[in-house]
């Protein structure tokens, strides 16, 4: 890597680090009912919608209400962008003409805008019309994302509090989520990007004249739409001219300010943040890499306020942080290397001040070898998902890095709110696992982990292997699951392994070779983004219940220390190797024969 | 869950109201008062005002008086703006090395005596199919091609390239680059004006 690219991630590490802090605390202000904006039109504002909606915003909940109301909040969500899709050609704001989306596509797409996955199955300027993006697609980034950290903050209660059978409201939580944290930053990020060149209109695609006439050809196909064969049996062709080239515009920017603060994901256009609309330059490129995990990393800070001890959340920001670094280094150095399969054609891959070099498939100019790896893993990391390059394209071992990461369970910063507590789960099992090596009943944060804590950690740590192992192993018994295949050998089972491992842990990228849009995939992994989504909230929730409800356990000898390096070191170990152990047979299968056949065969 | 459902509906609808009426709207009047060329897609228009393209687009050329820009993978054609998107061929796929090795030569075949490496943005596609770019070394390597197809000096399209280098943003971010479209716009419009 040279000076420029080691520059550049130096910079993004430090406005990470440096920017987490005060967002952090920010949002511990707003979850702790100190009125921030007492006395303004935006407090007048929250207590009218709770008047509107009926609810009740100082009666607290029991872990099994709060589950109950985010439930149907989510389901409800999911319902109106289902509805959204299949009748989007009767309503207005469809300049394109649009039609409906098929219902298995549809429902794909709303369970994973609700689950905060935001894997896309569709491709957004070809088949979205502009209301649906707006009214279904950018509301839901929003209010998945509410929901996590709801979730997230309910939990952080399960610890600050004690004796008692409640873990907040979470109508207050989603509300005062979307309203003073994302909303605010979602606005300045969205005019941001507009300023690098990102597309804000309802105005019609646009139409531009070719400068250079475009000849091309198609097959030809009859009125009814099927392929003309001729008299051989081969499908003819027709030759077709264009002078024009239309340009697919839109509501853009505001949905992808969102899109990366919610670490959702789902690309306004099919190229995602890869589309020079979408990501035009490399301002809009950092700035949009630095949305992705911005709020996963500040909310360490925000757990570390509320439960009164802020080096218990920089101990696991620090953790999370020094995964992520490391992986950078693999995943950089692995794209730079380039593709030895096309050495020998008389091709230049060796970066220098004249080029980015490397293993430039699938990548943009201006982004190179490096802003496109350093994306691939922030993104993965965080259970993002929005690329700016093709996955699919990466080396194997540069496209096996972003996998691990989802498969470790978007716990490294992942999802805003949902890898926060996936990572105190994690910090639970690790405190369980130094409590039996010393023999005493285990603690964290004052409370005593017990049976039923850890029995309910047990279930979100396998729920994802199982999704993600159980669902590939169904894919590639299958014809429907092989047919969607685009790359042959090792790679393409990498491609089905990584659509797995994406939806059974929220992520939403894609090794995008995968024709996905199709009813085994769309079913398929619907039903892993819900399971994996919902079936890990509700025992976080349980978890919380259980926590707040016991009393506090002040410090004695015998308590484990868990803000000290040895524990992050402690808490890295227990992620990896849960991690390492369930996937490395699955990616043996993948990308590391792949790496093995590309070195023997270059 | 019957209590909870017209919190839930009411809730949902306001904040539909806010998060996908209010908002949406808010940023794109901001959007249109303060970056109103940027905000409808860069367009770059000719003399009589008529949209030829866009700063941030591509298109696609295969002439060898223009220079050429990143492969494009999207269907039906290349450079496709309404369905954008990149090849997704894995590195180890034999079809890549098939297509690289088939854009080497179409580029051999316009500029025969050309014997030095091809930069490697050069021949491989792009993640959105609509790159507007090129690096540095991919504009240098074509500099001859497009000068002796145009009869000019190779020293005045090599000034030419230079003036469209765009520098990494802010000295740090990114990659240097060069617009394809703007460097052919200029091509065409220094013939125009060196015409008697």
């Amino acid at each position: 890597m040279n000076e420029a690219g080691f520059l550049q991630i130096l910079i993004y590490l430090t406005a990470l680090l440096v920017l987490s802090k005060p967002l952090g605390v920010y949002m511990a202000r707003v979850y702790q009912d100190e009125s921030i904006v007492a006395n303004t039109w935006f407090a007048g504002l929250e207590r009218g919608l709770y008047r509107l909606c009926g609810i009740q915003d100082k009666q607290d909940m029991r872990w099994q209400q709060y589950a109950g109301a985010l439930l149907v909040f989510n389901l409800l969500g999911l319902l109106v962008v289902y509805g959204l899709q299949t009748c989007q050609d009767l309503l207005p704001l469809n300049p394109q003409a649009l039609p409906a989306l098929a219902s298995d596509s549809a429902l794909n797409t709303a369970i994973s805008f609700a689950t905060n996955t935001n894997w896309q199955g569709y491709a957004g300027e070809a088949s979205m019309s502009y209301l649906t993006q707006m009214l279904g697609l950018t509301v839901q980034n929003f209010l998945s994302a509410a929901s996590g950290m709801a979730v997230l903050v309910a939990l952080i209660r399960g610890f600050s509090r004690r004796n008692t059978s409640s873990i907040g409201n979470f109508w207050v939580d989603m509300t005062r989520t979307t309203l003073y944290i994302l909303l605010p930053l979602s606005l300045l990020l969205a005019i941001a990007l507009v300023g690098q060149g990102v597309v804000q209109t309802f105005d019609p695609y646009a139409t531009v004249k070719l400068q250079e006439p475009l000849t091309y050809t198609t097959p030809a196909v009859d009125a009814d739409g099927h392929t003309v064969l001729d008299a051989q049996g081969q499908p003819l062709t027709q030759t077709q001219q264009s002078q024009e080239q239309s340009l697919a515009l839109g509501p853009a920017a505001s949905q992808i300010a969102i899109k990366q603060l919610g670490t959702n994901g789902g690309g306004f256009f099919n190229a995602n943040s890869a589309h020079p609309y979408e990501n035009p330059t490399p301002l809009s490129n950092f700035l949009e890499m630095l949305a992705i995990l911005l709020i996963p990393a500040a909310l360490c800070h925000t757990f570390g306020f509320l439960v009164g001890d802020s080096r218990q959340g920089w101990t696991l920001l620090a953790a999370m942080t020094l995964v992520f670094v490391a992986l950078i280094f693999v995943t950089v150095p692995a794209e730079q290397h380039g593709n030895p399969a096309l050495t020998g054609l008389g091709i230049d891959q060796t970066a220098s001040n004249q080029q980015p070099g490397g293993n430039m498939e699938g990548k943009e100019a201006r982004f190179g070898i490096v802003n496109s790896a350093l994306w691939a893993v922030a993104t993965t990391a965080a259970s993002n998902g929005s690329v700016n390059a093709m996955h699919d394209s990466f080396t194997p071992i540069g496209g096996m890095m972003p996998m691990w990461l989802i498969q470790l369970g978007e716990v490294i910063f992942g999802g805003v709110g949902s890898g926060l507590y996936g990572m105190i789960v994690f910090a639970l099992v690790a405190v369980f696992i130094a409590g039996l090596m010393i023999g005493r009943t285990p603690e964290y944060l004052g409370k005593k982990i017990e049976a039923f804590e850890m029995q309910m950690a047990a279930v979100i740590i396998l729920i994802p292997p199982l999704l993600v192992l159980g669902g590939t192993a169904l894919a590639v018994m299958t014809e429907a699951g092989k047919a969607s295949i685009l790359n042959p050998g090792a790679h393409g089972f990498s491609e089905v392994l990584y659509a797995l491992s994406s939806a059974g842990n929220n992520n939403g990228s894609a090794f995008a070779g995968l024709s996905a849009n199709v009813p085994f995939y769309n079913y398929l992994l619907g039903l892993a983004m819900l399971v994996s989504r919902y079936g890990l909230m509700i025992p976080v929730l349980a978890i919380a219940g259980s926590l707040a409800a016991k009393k506090h356990v002040p410090v004695g000898p015998g308590t484990l220390p868990t803000h000290t390096p040895l524990f992050a070191v402690l808490l890295i170990i227990t992620v990896l190797m849960v991690g390492a152990l369930t996937f490395v047979p699955a990616l043996a299968l993948g990308p590391i024969v792949e790496q093995l056949h590309m070195l023997a065969h270059p | 869950m019957t209590s909870y459902f017209k919190p839930a509906a009411t809730l949902l609808l306001l904040m539909t109201i806010i998060t996908g009426g209010f908002y949406p709207a808010l940023v794109t009047l901001l959007a249109q008062s303060v970056f109103p060329a940027q905000a409808n897609g860069s367009l770059i228009r000719d003399k009589q005002g008529q949209a030829i393209g866009s700063t941030q687009i591509g298109q696609g050329f295969s002439q060898a008086r223009y220079f050429w820009g990143r492969p494009s993978a999207t269907a039906p054609y290349p450079y496709n703006a309404t369905a954008s998107g990149g090849s997704n061929l894995g590195p180890t796929n034999p079809a890549l090395r098939d297509a690289v090795a088939q854009r080497i030569q179409a580029l051999q075949q316009l500029d025969p005596d050309n014997h030095a490496p091809v930069p490697v943005d050069l021949v491989t596609a792009s993640a959105s199919g609509l790159d507007p770019q090129i690096s540095i070394a991919a504009a240098n390597y074509q500099i001859k091609r497009v000068a002796e197809a145009r009869r000019l000096p190779e020293s005045k399209v090599r000034d030419l390239v230079d003036s469209h280098i765009e520098p990494r943003q802010w000295r740090v971010f990114g990659e240097p680059r060069v617009n394809v479209l703007g460097l052919n716009l200029a091509l065409d419009a220094a013939a125009q004006t060196s015409r008697p």
